[in-house]
């Protein structure tokens, strides 16, 4: 089953059709790459699937319902998150209160506490699985870019969302940076999180992704395995040229 | 609670010890007077911060708020007794509720614009309820002013609206306090920092701010309201004020917006200062020179604001 499907998704800005006529499913369970050449409409498609961007045609389904309109707190409260290319994250607050600000509360609890016991231990114990405990009480702006990247995602897993939308996780950061966030997404699958990626890191999405959705002038090139679509003439030309 | 510090609670009976012997030590009316307006000031600094401080939303509108709070509790007075004198203090927190009930509609359409534009928004709103103040004859006697009645304290005049407003103060510094250490404090801090993120991570950000600024409404209303018996007489141009807005706003911006103590401690450096270059230099306009040279050299030398510069230092 499909848990995010986008169909006919269409989104112009003036005269420019960024994507056009786009469908492609994630399936419930996998780890699905987005990838194309730059420009080729991959973030703007990520801002219509959560919500930040309205589109001009087409239609989401998340979990099989269909979003009349997607808007991102309903999403993510419906369990539908994402990280942006620039790693947001909010750089006055502590780690900590970074990680407890994106616990999803119920509308009483916003007299209680701002960080409970309970919201501490559970923000410790997953800085200590992203190697970030050192740094808990420091203000998150003092981090560096890669451990910033990190901490907007483990900010995201607060929410105990089932599909997360990384947006080039692994842009500008280190080697041992890369690794650690394909640990981290391997380990969030095998526990049973859906994944779809926008990444530039084809060695990565080869090992790590599957499905492999391929989109070039916003629109959908191909759609499968990473072996099949790695060889398929038309990826090969839209990266290559013509 | 285990966020309540030593420290900080000392500080707090300190303050509010002093603010309390303050009118029993210093008698003469008119020293007492300038307590009143410092007070004043301090508390629709503080209620300001609450809103403006905490969502980085700059509103320019809230003495729109002053003023109908003022005109609620002279209105309202009119019709019924005030009794031994305290009758219209008890009214206040009915005044509070009321009007910052009825602010968030405005809140929720001005909401939907950020930054530079929120601030025209709400300036708009200000000139809009003035507008309304000189035309509504029939409710606010146009550019008449409506007479509150006037109690018979008889020694003492100044001392119940003193402590009235610093009871506005407490109570405007207790909820600001409460709302940084709670979840809707956090929340406020994050959408402040980049509320497209914020929502992104399922913080229901409107609420957030909508909460925020009924607490600041209401708290300048009933400043509003005591300030209104305070004078007996409203007219549209004092009740509603853009500079009595604009002094409260840079008091906050002096002390260190986003702070507890800050705006408090900006009126009490500017409130006193304002006073003294009025009557020394009020004939000759030079107060206004004088007043922004004040601004001109804490900017260049605090430019965060009080509290966040030494806190830093």
């Amino acid at each position: 089953m499909s848990l995010l499907e986008a169909r006919g998704l269409t989104k112009r800005f003036g005269g420019v059709a960024a994507v056009s006529d786009c469908s492609f499913a994630v399936p419930e369970g996998t780890i699905t790459a987005l990838v194309g050449p730059n420009g080729s409409g991959k973030t703007t498609v990520f801002n219509l699937l959560t919500g930040y961007l309205r589109a001009d045609a087409g239609t989401v389904a998340f979990g099989g319902r269909p979003l009349r309109r997607p808007e991102p707190t309903r999403l993510a409260r419906a369990g539908l998150t994402r990280t942006f290319q620039q790693a947001r994250i909010f750089p006055e607050l502590t780690l900590v209160e970074n990680l407890v600000v994106a616990i999803q509360q119920p509308w009483h609890a916003i007299a209680r506490r701002a960080v409970s016991r309970r919201d501490e231990a559970r923000a410790l114990a997953l800085l200590e699985e992203f190697g970030l405990v050192a740094h808990a009480e420091a203000r998150a702006g003092t981090l560096s870019y890669g451990q910033k990247k990190l901490l907007e995602f483990a900010a995201v897993l607060m929410g105990e969302p089932r599909l997360v939308l990384l947006d080039e996780p692994t842009a500008g950061v280190n080697p041992v940076m890369v690794e650690a966030m394909e640990r981290h997404v391997r380990e969030l699958h095998a526990r049973g999180l859906s994944f779809l990626l926008v990444e530039h890191n084809m060695n990565l999405v080869m090992r790590l992704c599957d499905p492999v959705v391929v989109l070039d002038h916003g629109t959908k090139l191909a759609e499968g395995p990473p072996a099949d679509v790695q060889s398929d003439p038309r990826v090969l030309d839209a990266y290559l040229g013509g | 609670m285990s966020r309540l510090r030593p420290l900080g609670l000392g500080r707090a009976a300190a303050v509010f010890g002093a603010a309390i012997a303050f009118p029993f030590l210093v008698t003469p009316d008119w020293l007492v007077n300038i307590g009143v307006f410092t007070l004043m000031y301090a508390g629709l600094a503080t209620a300001w911060n609450l809103f403006s401080g905490f969502t980085g939303y700059i509103s320019l509108g809230q003495a729109a708020f002053f003023g109908i709070g003022a005109y609620a509790l002279a209105i309202t007075f009119e019709h019924v007794s005030i009794g031994g004198g305290y009758r219209p203090f008890y009214s206040l927190p009915l005044i509070g509720l009321a009007v910052a009930l009825a602010s968030l509609p405005v809140a929720w359409v001005a909401l939907r614009t950020r930054a530079m534009t929120f601030a025209i928004v709400t300036l708009m709103f200000l000139f809009i309820v003035q507008q309304l103040a000189f035309n509504l004859r029939s409710v606010t006697h146009g550019s008449q002013g409506v007479a509150v009645p006037q109690p018979s304290f008889t020694s003492n005049f100044d001392r119940p609206y003193y402590f009235a407003m610093l009871g506005l103060l407490a109570l405007g510094l207790l909820a600001t306090w409460y709302v940084r250490g709670s979840k809707l404090g956090l929340e406020l801090l994050a959408l402040r920092e980049d509320e497209e993120k914020a929502r992104g991570l399922g913080i229901r950000v409107t609420r957030a701010k909508l909460i925020a600024w009924g607490l600041s409404v209401g708290l300048t209303a009933m400043i509003g309201a005591v300030w209104g018996y305070y004078l007996f007489f409203i007219y549209p141009e004092s009740a509603v004020d853009p500079l009595l807005m604009i002094g409260a706003v840079l008091m906050a911006f002096l002390g260190g917006k986003g702070t507890l103590w800050g705006p408090m401690i900006g009126a009490l450096v500017l409130v006193p200062a304002q006073q003294w270059a009025l009557t020394d230099f009020g004939a000759t306009r030079l107060y206004l020179i004088a007043y922004s040279l004040v601004f001109v050299v804490v900017l260049l030398l605090l430019p965060q604001g009080i509290v966040p510069s030494l806190r830093r230092s």
